[in-house]
């Protein structure tokens, strides 16, 4: 597949889905949504057999060029990295179209158009090697997912579709400007030339804070992840789909992508910061989850505390907190989408979040309670699920950067069985109080269709990670060797033990037949 | 003494006036009848003074003994002008049609108004500057009160009057103090006359000079005529003053701050600074309020100065490319986004000018709702759209220079500004339907529309071709 544009292809399809929807009918407009995310869905599956993973592939892979913008250049290429996110991307996009299938009844064909040109830009962002593209990318999707929390939101859209653009904006522009005084000095846009690029440490710290300003905002970390419950609450299901499973990801991306490898001494300095907002993160929007009784707004506290974790994991400056990340990324990609598809469920049916109006689904709803079961498992770390690895490998890593830290995050992972627990008793468990909620039908073969395909991958990523480890492993063990002079010693004082000399092993060992 | 070959060098001007002088004489024998042929035959004058700029570039720069400059920044300004121009007269005779009737006068004041500024962005000497100032400003305030029975537009006119004339006050008090103090009306004299440093007198010369130039430029702190000169004139001619003589304006301070004040360039930096900076949070933060589009206009104008003068205030080639880029897409910008203006009336063909009126627009009108849609996320400066690169460029030149404070304090207010497109689009995509527009637009305004909205959409590609362009303008200054 040499020279093939497939990662240009892959945003074209959607791109012209788009067009074509806009001029379609509802129904049509369905179709080709469908159509054109599923043949990117191809195209992605063939995009990850096609990755050369061998000990001496390319970091670089699918490269192409085209200096067309002037300035900037049309470049993209994957590592993998960004491959294992491009899958997620595609992954999750048919799923968000089926679950928009009925519940979207107005305006159809513009709100398919929205969420194509979504997928074109997600995917931009993933693939863009280019510093200025990778910027209007990232930007450009505020346009599509302002209208679609805007037009087909709740009764507070607007409030809340305000409160995400300029929220968003705002943390982004500083960056930009960061961006321009990078390019000026390294006197080059492109992104793997910077990512070995050496900047003096004092600037680092300033080019450090501006990206923080947009990725901590887009990850969404405290105290800046306020958009967030509205923007969850108020979007369609869909729109909170994607919102959870692959836009917060742009945020864990932008880390590992620029401020890592790009300013080391600043991210090893600033450490302290990160850890200390990711730990508040942790317990206090565990807390708050915990109290919620608007669904959707309980599982968006809950992504800012998994992203907490995903942010320490990325902050211990080792492969098993960079590795456990990037898993938390993408199994958080997958279980919150399927959350909130799992509300989405049964708002279709009694139109209303409120724990409160449901309880006993189990009773009249059995498919449902057993896949909304997995999904609240997997979102509690349960191993054999995909956070569980994701979880357990980020906290080992920062347990070796500092003990405290892990300490206090993995309290997370109790405060998250409790509250996932709480929610799922509360709404599946207990009596049928209300006759309404007590009526409502089993999941039909379209909501299974949407579900199973998660549920498959979720256990997937729990049972054999490896598929997903292998082929950022030595993307993630290259960045490792990047941070490795910067990282911050840890905390542990680990000391080798002097083991028994072999001598002294055999005595053991004859000993112990002796016995 | 003047070389005969000097006439090469104003061959726009010259069909431009020869044209509006017969244009005049048609439309006073003919009567209202003739607006129609006139119209037309303004809009090929307007071409046909487009197609004769490459001459004139070919000229060489200086003419009339350094009066008068043919340079490729002359030209770069001047294709923006007569494009913006002939725009406007396009745009024209549906809204006059209706209001009353279209006189053959409207196309031939803004034929006279663009030979002044064709003079002033091609001023080499500050009573060339004058001359073209003035020549602009007397047919812009006509223009104002060109429809005579309505009491808002002959305030506008006479408002624009008075308060312009007040800044041509200022200005030729600046102009002669600078020619008080370093003997010469010329920029390349004055230049030379502060190469030994920059005297008080000649600071306070430069000063009031620059505070002239502001008011044209509707630049914070000498804004306040625009919001009820933009409200009360017609639309069409809203749609002028913001695009053509805002061009006129800005190349002409640029060429003056460059060729004639550029010795004392740390003196005017500041002053440049200031007026950009608080251009751009008053223009933003005054929007919010707004209730009436032409007057939200008004304001995203003063905003929009603002971004362009940060280019200036670098006072780099880079910076000057980047403002006189900023300068053509902007023009696109906003002669779209008044297309669309004008395409809001009511069922009887009335214009309507509140913002609410816009409500559930996307329902009823898809195209002109994208379109508008799309203007606004320009003007906010959000990517992919061309307006973020007008945006980029400015603030890459700034940083470029060392000037990264100016920059990150510019970009972060840029966010005050998207806030109030962003208003206009909740209005057309979100809000409840209100009473519907007439069914469709005139034909001429939608191919302007489209037109505008597509160069808007895939303007990137044009980057080499505006980054040649520019460049090669911004080096004839230096």
């Amino acid at each position: 597949m040499d020279g093939f544009p497939i990662l240009s292809l892959m945003m074209a399809v959607p791109m012209a889905g788009a067009i074509a929807c806009l001029f379609a009918g509802a129904n049509a407009a369905r179709w080709i949504a469908l159509g054109a995310t599923l043949i990117d869905l191809a195209l992605g599956a063939l995009l990850w057999g096609g990755f050369d993973q061998s000990a001496n592939a390319p970091q670089w892979q699918f490269q192409e060029y085209a200096p067309i913008f002037g300035r900037f250049a049309w470049a993209l290429g994957i590592d993998g990295i960004a491959l294992m996110l491009i899958v997620l991307t595609v992954f999750l996009m048919p799923i968000c179209i089926g679950a928009s299938w009925q519940a979207i009844e107005k305006r159809v064909g513009e709100y398919m158009a929205a969420f194509l040109f979504m997928e074109v830009l997600m995917i931009g962002v993933f693939t863009a090697q280019d510093l200025y593209l990778f910027y209007v990318m990232f930007e450009a999707g505020l346009i599509p997912m302002y209208l679609i929390i805007g037009i087909w939101g709740g009764a507070d859209r607007i409030y809340a579709s305000y409160k995400f653009f300029l929220y968003t904006l705002l943390g982004s522009v500083l960056m930009l400007i960061a961006m321009m005084w990078m390019v000026n000095e390294a006197g080059t846009t492109s992104i793997p030339t910077l990512m070995a690029y050496d900047f003096a440490p004092q600037v680092q710290t300033w080019l450090f804070l501006a990206f923080f300003a947009s990725f901590a905002v887009k990850m969404p970390m405290w105290p800046v992840h306020t958009w967030l419950p509205d923007a969850h609450v108020q979007a369609p299901t869909a729109g909170s789909v994607i919102l959870a499973g692959v836009l917060l990801k742009m945020g864990g991306y932008g880390f590992i992508r620029f401020s890592l490898p790009m300013f080391p001494d600043a991210s090893a300095q600033l450490a302290w910061l990160v850890w200390g907002l990711s730990m508040v993160a942790v317990v206090y929007t565990s807390l708050v989850a915990l109290v919620q009784s608007d669904m959707k707004k309980l599982i968006a506290y809950s992504s800012v505390a998994h992203m907490a974790i995903v942010t320490v994991g990325l902050f211990a400056f080792n492969q098993a907190g960079l590795e456990g990340a990037m898993m938390v990324m993408l199994g958080h990609g997958l279980v919150s989408g399927a959350l909130f598809l799992c509300v989405g469920v049964i708002y279709d049916r009694l139109h209303t979040r409120e724990i409160a109006r449901y309880g006993g689904l189990a009773i009249n709803m059995p498919k449902y309670a057993v896949l909304f079961l997995l999904f609240t498992m997997a979102a509690v770390g349960l191993p054999g699920t995909s956070n569980f690895v994701g979880e357990f490998l980020a906290l080992m890593g920062i347990y070796q950067a500092s003990s405290w830290v892990a300490l206090v995050c993995t309290t997370g992972i109790i405060l998250g069985a409790a509250y996932m627990l709480y929610l799922y008793r509360r709404v599946v468990y207990g009596e049928q109080r209300n006759a309404d909620a007590a009526a409502m039908p089993d999941l039909s073969v379209r909501e299974i269709a949407l579900l199973a395909p998660i549920a498959a991958a979720v256990l997937w990523m729990g049972i054999y990670p490896e598929s997903f480890l292998a082929p950022m492993r030595a993307d993630i063990r290259a960045l490792e060797v990047r941070l490795a002079p910067a990282a911050p010693a840890g905390d542990g004082k680990l000391v080798m033990g002097t083991g028994r000399s072999d001598a002294a092993h055999s005595t053991h060992a004859a000993s112990g037949e002796a016995h | 003494m003047i070389e005969a070959a000097s006439l090469i060098a104003v061959l726009p001007e010259l069909v431009l006036t020869v044209a509006g002088l017969a244009l005049l004489i048609t439309g006073a024998f003919a009567g209202d009848s003739s607006a129609r042929v006139v119209n037309w035959l303004s809009v090929l004058a307007l071409a046909a003074a487009g197609l004769t700029l490459s001459t004139s570039l070919a000229y060489g720069p200086d003419a009339f003994d350094g009066l008068f400059r043919a340079d490729a920044f002359a030209v770069f300004a001047k294709a923006l002008i007569y494009g913006a121009a002939a725009a406007a007269i396009l745009l024209a005779p549906r809204h006059f049609n209706i209001d009353g009737r279209a006189r053959p006068e409207y196309p031939v004041l803004i034929l006279f108004s663009s030979v002044g500024m064709g003079m002033m962005v091609s001023a080499g000497d500050l009573l060339t500057l004058y001359v073209g100032l003035e020549m602009q400003s007397l047919a812009a305030y006509v223009l104002a009160s060109f429809m005579r029975q309505d009491e808002r537009s002959s305030e506008a006119g006479l408002k624009y009057f008075v308060l312009g004339s007040l800044a041509s006050g200022i200005l030729l008090y600046g102009i002669s103090l600078l020619y008080g103090f370093t003997g010469s009306t010329s920029f390349d004299g004055i230049a030379v006359a502060m190469a030994d440093g920059v005297g008080k007198g000649e600071l306070f010369g430069m000063v009031f000079l620059l505070a002239g130039l502001a008011f044209k430029m509707s630049a914070v702190p000498f804004h306040m005529w625009t919001p009820d000169v933009y409200e009360g004139a017609p639309t069409p001619v809203t749609a002028f003053f913001g695009s053509a003589p805002k061009v006129a304006a800005m190349a002409l301070t640029i060429r003056v701050a460059i060729e004639a004040l550029g010795p004392a360039g740390l003196d005017w930096q500041q002053i440049v600074i200031f007026v950009a900076l608080a251009s751009i949070i008053f223009g933003g933060v005054a929007a919010i309020g707004q209730s009436n589009i032409k007057r939200l206009m008004a304001y995203s104008s003063i905003n929009n100065v603002g971004f362009a003068l940060i280019g200036l205030a670098v006072g780099t080639p880079a910076g000057v490319a980047a403002t006189i880029s900023y300068l053509a897409i902007y023009v696109v910008m906003t002669i779209g986004a008044f297309a669309c203006i004008l395409q809001m009336r009511d069922e009887q063909g009335r214009p309507v000018e509140t913002i609410a009126s816009l409500a559930g627009l996307s329902q009823s009108r898809k195209g002109l709702a994208a379109a508008f849609a799309i203007f606004m996320f320009s003007m906010a400066g959000i990517p992919p759209l061309f307006g973020f690169w007008a945006k980029f460029l400015v603030f890459e030149a700034a940083v470029a220079a060392g000037m990264t404070a100016l920059a990150a304090v510019g970009i972060a207010a840029s966010v005050i500004g998207a806030f109030y497109y962003l208003k206009i689009i909740k209005t057309i995509y979100f809000d409840e339907p209100a009473k519907a527009y007439e069914a469709r637009g005139g034909a001429v305004e939608n191919v302007i529309l489209t037109a505008c909205a597509i160069v808007i959409v895939l303007g990137y590609l044009l980057n080499p071709a505006l980054d040649y362009a520019s460049a090669a303008a911004a080096a004839s200054l230096f």
